[in-house]
């Protein structure tokens, strides 16, 4: 029971815009020199293995490689090279036993516009293969369970934004996947559906099915996932359960810094403090890792007096996987 | 292959279009019946034309209805699916490989195509009177030549809806279909253009010709058209080539 899902090495170079990105598009421009040839490297090697029963989050800022990955593992992505599998099929040699296998929440709503509620399920499940009176039962419970029974019979074109991604979430769960991928689930719900949305996620879970969601926020992957993978410019950065992941930033405790002037100086002085593991010098901030937070204030504002700067602002977050992103990156996740 | 997925998205196509079927035969039947009036009764009637212009006439409108019938079905949903909407993703995550649901959309398009024609033949003759004799003593080739006509429309509609971007919708009217109709040998025989030589080669290019001269053959014979094997081979080659491209074009908006 239950289906695992892996990546090889996998690598994904677009030579033309990629239909499937955003206006920011997906990786980095590789330099040509000469010529002014397309060329953007989204997936640079990724080997991810998740585990039958999992929760998965893959993690990372805008353009990381995160909806790549899963475009890749969902048949849409044709990848430059490399392996994906859901279970024991390989994603591009077996595609519609590996279609049968899956449910996919994309991030931009795709509803079917000229169908109702009701039938975008009940036509779901046909594809599917689902009989008649099986479709209209799992229909009409799914409708339910995600509180839409009352608009069942409209057109989805005319439903909000919310109501969208939670059809989308019925519609992806319609066909009882053993794998679902969510990319980016959350976007734009209000706080209230997040939380419903989380609840049947873990809920969809615990029947032992296997979970894979990107997200760009912290709070999310750390409160969904088992474990996670932080990507970032198409390659995997760190891996682990979120607790693991938290445990590696040094100290754990980022203090930011906005001084009036940075130095050299200043930031070997700073990170010869009590309780401080490391200090980066990052445009006019000082980030600092360190052990305590509140605590180290006074000797911080002490060392910058001395070193004649004026502090204006410091900014203390508990360890966080933001922290662990900005560790590794020097970048902020939204950023 | 796997026909329950299959037939599933055919039930789908025709769900929609049931629900819209005011809305597509005004659509798809409006102006061609206009062009009949105007054409082959008030001009007629008036004596601007002579009256056995209604026989000439009637199995170009018919061409000219299947086809852009059968392009709008199929390019119009897929312009705004693939650009817009988005709507076709979940049936390409349907298990079946993908080509499979441009053949789908291919012969939804020809049914459709073909329910056109079967409806603007009876309103076209009851808008012209009297005076139109049509020819259905050869129902196979008759049938042979519809087919063959719907499938182009319909394979075209997929090479253009997976090929033009959805702000150039315009342009594909005014540049590709407007000509094609008024260059179409609809309301003239291909032999009226003997007068313009080059222009009476160029529109060889124009698989609309071999719509009109096809139906013109099987239906009203009386009049000269270019020879039926002619069209016939013409037709399929037309129809193998929009295949072939169109589930090319359909492949590269489909997977990145």
């Amino acid at each position: 029971m239950g289906i695992g899902v892996s990546t090889r090495d996998l690598r994904k170079v677009y030579t033309s815009p990629p239909p499937l990105a955003g206006p920011a598009a997906r990786g980095r421009l590789m330099g040509g020199k000469e010529k002014k040839k397309f060329e953007v490297v989204a997936l640079d090697g990724v080997s991810l293995e998740m585990e039958p029963g999992e929760i998965f989050g893959l993690l990372g800022p805008n353009g990381a490689g995160k909806s790549t990955t899963i475009g890749i593992l969902t048949t849409r992505v044709r990848p430059t090279s490399g392996e994906a599998r859901i279970g024991q099929f390989d994603v591009w040699r077996e595609q519609v036993e590996a279609k049968r296998l899956i449910g996919v929440v994309q991030q931009r709503p795709n509803l079917d516009f000229a169908l109702t509620a009701r039938e975008i399920l009940t036509f779901h499940g046909a594809y599917y293969g689902l009989a008649s009176a099986d479709r209209a039962r799992r229909s009409a419970e799914l409708l339910e369970k995600f509180q839409l029974a009352e608009r069942a019979n409209d057109v989805a074109r005319n439903f909000s934004g919310g109501m969208m991604q939670r059809l989308s979430i019925a519609r992806a769960m319609m066909h009882d996947p053993q794998v679902l991928f969510l990319d980016e689930p959350s976007t734009g719900l209000d706080p209230q559906t997040r939380l419903l949305l989380w609840e049947i996620v873990r809920d969809y879970n615990r029947h032992g099915k296997t979970i894979l969601l990107t997200t760009h926020n912290m709070e999310e992957a750390d409160a969904l996932c088992h474990r996670i993978a932080i990507i970032d410019h198409g390659r995997v950065i760190a891996l682990g359960t979120p607790a693991e992941l938290k445990a590696s930033i040094p100290g754990g405790y980022l203090l930011r810094l906005h001084v009036s002037r940075t130095s050299a100086e200043l930031v070997a002085r700073l990170e010869c403090l009590a309780d401080v593991r490391e200090a980066r010098e990052n445009g006019d901030r000082i980030d600092l890792y360190a052990d305590r937070g509140g605590p180290l204030i006074g000797p911080i504002a002490a060392a910058v007096a001395e070193s004649g700067t004026e502090l204006y602002d410091v900014h203390i977050s508990e360890p966080s996987l933001e922290n662990l992103f900005l560790h590794h990156t020097g970048r902020s996740l939204r950023q | 292959m796997n026909w329950t997925t299959f037939f599933a998205m055919l039930a789908r196509d025709a769900h929609v279009a049931r629900r819209n079927v005011v809305a597509l035969l005004l659509q798809t039947m409006l102006q061609p019946l206009l062009f009949v009036f105007i054409f082959g009764r008030v001009m007629t009637s008036s004596g601007l034309m002579p009256e056995n212009y209604k026989s000439m006439l009637l199995p170009g409108i018919i061409g000219m209805t299947m086809v852009f019938t059968g392009i709008q079905a199929v390019a119009m949903p897929l312009i705004a699916e693939f650009q817009f909407t988005h709507e076709i993703e979940d049936r390409l995550l349907a298990p079946m490989r993908i080509e499979w649901l441009a053949v789908e959309k291919v012969l939804a398009g020809m049914l459709q195509a073909l329910v056109a024609g079967a409806f603007v033949v009876p309103a076209s003759w009851l808008l012209l009177g009297k005076g139109v004799t049509l020819n259905f003593g050869q129902p196979l080739l008759f049938g042979g030549v519809l087919v063959l006509v719907a499938l182009f429309a319909s394979a075209g509609g997929l090479t253009l809806g997976c090929s033009v971007n959805q702000t150039q919708i315009g342009l594909m009217f005014s540049l590709l279909l407007a000509p094609m109709i008024s260059f179409g040998c609809i309301y003239y025989p291909w032999s009226a253009l003997s007068a313009f030589p080059v222009i009476q080669k160029l529109v060889l290019l124009n698989p609309l010709v071999y719509a009109s001269e096809g139906l013109r053959a099987t239906l009203a014979p009386q009049y000269g058209h270019i020879p039926l094997a002619v069209v016939m081979g013409a037709l399929l080659a037309i129809d193998a080539a929009l295949i072939a491209a169109g589930l090319k074009q359909f492949d590269r908006k489909a997977v990145s």
